[in-house]
């Protein structure tokens, strides 16, 4: 229980792959004086190529910037952007083989479906019976060989959604940037165009760079997440990795439920206000400073009859949720702590409020923040 | 609970409603009424006939000057759009830059010049021209035309453009569009709309021009609107009253398709 361990380096799936977009050192300014924006500041990443990578922060933190920078609608003001190893900050959009699926679909309202889909393959120059060929493959894809030629002002949100996705991919291009494609459908569509996403992914072999502010989407459906706040990438990690060793109060704040706890560092890990001393995992990047704050999820806990192990404390509320059931304890010294139970038919809580109670706190679950 | 205030339940409201529509349109209804006039006078009614119809049509001088009206209208109103779209363009898809609010307001000047001002200015700039080259054609009055119909083209067009959604041209370009294709492809078509209700708008603005026409227009050069102001320095008889029907008749026409077209969205 004693040995600190470093969280997983989350850049060691990426190795083993070959890289498809290499981000380094890109900064974005707007403007200039008192308007002066940095959107995004000195941001490097590295994304593998058929890698499904999520960009995943507040509205305002500079998603879509990165995304322009990198299908070429915006030059950095410092930094590069390499697509398989070339330096393709220089190229105008129309030149770089990356497509885009806009927020709001940018349909092209005067074609048809079939019109929309042939147009990159068109600019592109193809044969005629290649892009015919591509079309139809490209409507099956998406499942919508019966509207080909409907105009792209009869066909509902979810297949106009389906239709940009195929425009974007029927050029094949080398990554698909997708800027919160599902923000605008109704909550059930949005979870058939998550699966639907994901197979597109999976069948067409293609590096997707997916933006949202939605986390649960986010834990859903990447391989790898950067987690943004203020211009900067904060975290790059898996789903789990992020989920489980957040290394900032930002990340551990957006991305689901935590505790914080206050302590002092030691030899052994983080020992708290109220004199119990905890294993931790240390995020990358630690200064070396006394006081800390370590999170822990709400799941990775236990309540217990008062114990000699673990936080003691008061039970306070008892909150049932129908699958899970929360209880928020008042610790000696150390503040509020939520402890999240799984339901089991019939089993009645063991815990009422008033109750003197310990938390068990499981196996790897305190995680030090850098900040 | 009270009432909401409208501006339509205040009494006296369809009565003065009405009487300024009356008050608009009376002046044109006895106009086109008197143009049906079998008698000679322009006040007292003598019965229907169209009679001044066959006479205005069949009036040599009556068809030269609608044709060269309208030749002056086409010619001037097709420049005019063209300038005005590339002028549209330029004014709506470049970054922002310090004197790009300072260029809106001067392409827009022909609008808040009085017209007289101009005319005379052309008036003095042509006859020199005219001295120097001995040119004498319809290219002064043409031109002329073409400087005042610009800002009516452009005012069109640019709304059209500035209501685009500017990620359809992206998507374009994302689409391995150079710029070019881009507007040919996508920028062009959409615009189609507004190109086109600009110069039904320069065409009726150039048609319906005296002020300027009658001081650059050199002998033999009547217009259409300067014969009927010729014409009224004479004798009035309902033939003229016949002409400016028919006139009517083709404004509101294209001022019509001007409506209906600038307000089809894409
Ligand atoms: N063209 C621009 N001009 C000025 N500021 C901009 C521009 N584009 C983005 N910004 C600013 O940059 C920041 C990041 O914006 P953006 O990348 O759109 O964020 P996100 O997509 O994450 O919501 C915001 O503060 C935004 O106001
Ligand atoms: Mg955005």
């Amino acid at each position: 229980m004693s040995d600190a361990k470093t969280a997983e380096n989350p850049s060691k799936s990426a190795n083993s792959r070959k890289i498809a977009v290499d981000v380094q050192g890109a900064s974005k300014i707007f403007g200039t004086g008192a308007d002066r924006v940095a959107a995004l500041d000195n941001v490097s990443v590295t994304i593998a190529e058929n890698e499904f990578f999520t960009l995943l922060g507040p509205s305002g933190c500079g998603k879509t910037t990165l995304l322009r920078l990198i299908a070429g609608f915006e030059q950095p003001t410092a930094g590069q952007i390499l697509l398989e190893g070339q330096d393709i900050s220089s190229l105008p959009p129309y030149a770089r083989p990356v497509n885009t699926v806009f927020q709001n679909y940018a349909l092209f309202p005067h074609m048809t479906v079939a019109g929309n889909i042939a147009f990159g393959l068109e600019m592109l120059g193809k044969p005629k019976a290649e892009i015919k060929q591509t079309v139809a493959a490209m409507l099956k894809l998406v499942r919508m060989e019966d509207l080909a030629n409907r105009k792209t002002s009869q066909i509902s949100g979810g297949q106009q959604q389906r239709v940009a996705l195929a425009r974007a991919l029927a050029p094949r291009p080398k990554v698909l940037l997708l800027d919160e494609p599902l923000s605008a459908l109704d909550l059930k569509l949005r979870k058939e165009m998550q699966i639907e996403l994901k197979r597109l992914q999976h069948e067409t072999g293609i590096t997707f760079i997916f933006v949202t502010h939605d986390q649960e989407e986010a834990l859903t459906m990447s391989d790898r997440i950067a987690v943004m706040s203020k211009g900067k990438i904060l975290q790059v990690g898996s789903p789990r990795e992020i989920y489980d060793h957040p290394a900032e109060r930002f990340v551990a704040n957006f991305i689901g439920e935590t505790n914080f706890l206050e302590g002092e560092r030691t030899k052994k890990g983080v020992k708290l206000a109220n004199g119990v001393e905890l294993a931790v995992s240390l995020p990358e990047g630690l200064a070396g400073k006394s006081q800390v704050t370590i999170v822990i999820r709400p799941e990775h806990a236990r309540l217990t009859a008062r114990a000699k192990t673990g936080l003691p404390g008061i039970l306070r509320h008892v909150v049932f949720f129908g699958t899970d059931t929360h209880y928020h304890v008042d610790l000696d010294a150390c503040g509020e702590f939520i402890v999240r139970e799984q339901n089991n038919r019939g089993a009645a809580p063991a815990f009422k409020a008033g109750d003197k109670v310990s938390i068990a706190i499981g196996e790897n679950a305190a995680q030090m923040l850098r900040d | 609970m009270a009432r909401r205030f409208s501006v339509t339940s205040q009494p006296g409201f369809v009565f003065l409603a009405m009487l300024t529509f009356f008050l608009l349109y009376l002046p044109v209804a006895t106009l086109v009424f008197y143009s049906f006039n079998a008698g000679v006078s322009v006040a007292i009614w003598e019965g229907f006939s169209l009679r001044w119809y066959h006479t205005a049509m069949a009036n040599e001088a009556v068809q030269e000057a609608a044709l060269r009206s309208a030749f002056i209208a086409f010619i001037a109103a097709i420049i005019a759009t063209i300038s005005a779209t590339m002028a549209a363009i330029a004014t709506t898809r470049t970054p922002e830059y310090p004197g790009l609010t300072f260029k809106y307001a001067f392409i827009n000047q022909p609008l808040m010049v009085p017209e007289i001002v101009t005319a005379v200015a052309l008036l003095i700039v042509f006859s020199r021209i005219k001295i120097w080259t001995d040119y004498s054609g319809l290219g002064y009055l043409i031109a002329a035309h073409t400087a005042f119909c610009i800002p009516f083209a452009y005012l069109p067009i640019r709304a059209r453009l500035e209501s685009m959604d500017l990620t359809l041209e992206r998507a374009a370009a994302d689409l391995y569009a150079t710029p070019f294709q881009a507007f040919r492809r996508i920028t062009l078509p959409l615009l189609w709309p507004g190109i086109i209700a600009g110069f039904m708008l320069a065409f009726v603005t150039s048609l319906d021009d005296v002020v300027i026409t009658e001081f650059v227009k050199s002998g033999g050069q009547e217009t259409l609107p300067t014969y009927m102001l010729g014409q009224l320095r004479r004798s009035v008889t309902p033939e003229i009253n016949a002409i400016s029907t028919i006139f009517l008749g083709i404004s509101v026409l294209f001022v019509t398709i001007f409506f209906l077209i600038s307000r089809k969205k894409n």
